[in-house]
């Protein structure tokens, strides 16, 4: 069965805040994103003036999911880590929680090691948030729907106007 | 599927442009991204072949405005429409929220239309959605070429269901905009 859509909620917006803040200090790195492996951009933490964000995210899961396949199709379930070396900035790309991807760039002002070390305690923080949230969503499904269900076809009529 | 963010009072919906190889999918992004404000939209990427055939997605995002004070963002995707790039679409259908199936009108690409309607079918089930719960529009695309089916012998083949469908022309825009305002409507109001 697909996934239910994910719903972000204030409280645990504010807690994912905390671990990607810490994460980007404590890795050294110049930006940490959070992505829905859907797409969606999560969170950003660091210098993302000059990334364009929303295509990260759409490319990341993009990136994320044809891995994915090529995992499969040698027997495993996922890979978890990936890793992309550049000339001046690397990328660390990590799934959480089986649903959220963890991606961190960094420069030679960090290491793959120390990334690798705190991604993975960041990571098992996240994969609490995330459980939680994703329970809550299980939860409460009916918020969202009350939401949705207010949207009128004259709502969607002014957005193209 | 659908991301709401309460925090950041954002709705994310996923739309996903499926046909044919050739029925102009990335025709259709690239009029809306040539015609839509830059303040609202974001950069387009297409993955592309050297001869400029989708190899795995093109990706538009738009921001059009507010709805019940959330900023509401359609993530617009195209899949690769050529037979052997299965494994891309299926990936590709992972989280949609509508579906845009643009037709081939040339009378030789009939055949191409209903293979890629059914492709379209065997993918989403793959995937454990079913098209009867999917918000989806139809476009019978090149309705400018004189070789073309008639419209009613379009929806007879690929329409049993009665979604909403449109005529259009995207390399010239005409139809672009309003299969995507109801592709916007149908999704909006059934995510």
């Amino acid at each position: 069965m697909p996934t239910s859509s994910l719903v972000m909620f204030e409280e645990e917006f504010k807690q994912i805040t905390v671990v990607i803040d810490r994460l980007l200090k404590e890795a050294n790195a110049k930006v940490v994103f959070l992505v829905d492996k859907d797409g969606q951009l999560i969170a950003a933490s660091g210098e993302t003036g000059d990334i364009d964000t929303t295509s990260l995210a759409s490319l990341t899961a993009g990136n994320i999911a044809a891995t994915g396949g090529l995992a499969k199709l040698i027997g495993e379930k996922e890979f978890s880590i990936l890793f992309h070396e550049g000339e001046k900035d690397n990328l660390h790309i990590s799934i959480v929680a089986q649903r959220v991807i963890l991606v961190v760039i960094f420069d030679q002002r960090s290491s793959l090691g120390l990334v690798r070390l705190r991604v993975k305690k960041a990571g098992d923080e996240l994969n609490v948030i995330v459980q939680k949230l994703l329970q809550r969503v299980e939860k409460k499904p009916a918020v969202q729907e009350n939401l949705l269900a207010e949207i009128s076809d004259s709502d969607i009529d002014k957005l193209f106007h | 599927m659908s991301f709401i963010n309460y925090s950041s009072r954002e709705i994310n919906c996923k739309i996903v442009y499926y046909g044919p190889g050739l029925c102009g999918k990335t025709t259709n992004l690239s009029f809306i991204f040539k015609k839509t404000n830059p303040e609202h939209r974001g950069k387009m990427i297409s993955l592309a072949t050297e001869t400029e055939r989708t190899l795995f997605f093109d990706f538009l995002p738009l921001s059009l405005g507010d709805i019940k004070g959330f900023k509401t963002r359609f993530h617009l995707y195209t899949v690769p429409g050529q037979i052997f790039y299965d494994a891309s679409r299926k990936l590709i259908l992972k989280g949609v929220d509508g579906i845009v199936f643009v037709a081939d009108s040339q009378i030789e690409r009939m055949d191409a239309n209903i293979e890629s309607f059914e492709n379209m079918k065997i993918n989403l089930k793959e995937q454990g959605y079913d098209l009867a719960a999917i918000p989806y529009v139809i476009q019978y695309n090149k309705r400018d070429l004189a070789n073309v089916a008639p419209v009613p012998e379009l929806k007879k083949v690929l329409n049993i269901n009665g979604a909403p469908d449109f005529e259009a022309v995207a390399a010239t825009g005409v139809g672009v905009f309003e299969t995507l305002k109801a592709e916007g409507v149908s999704t909006e109001c059934r995510v």
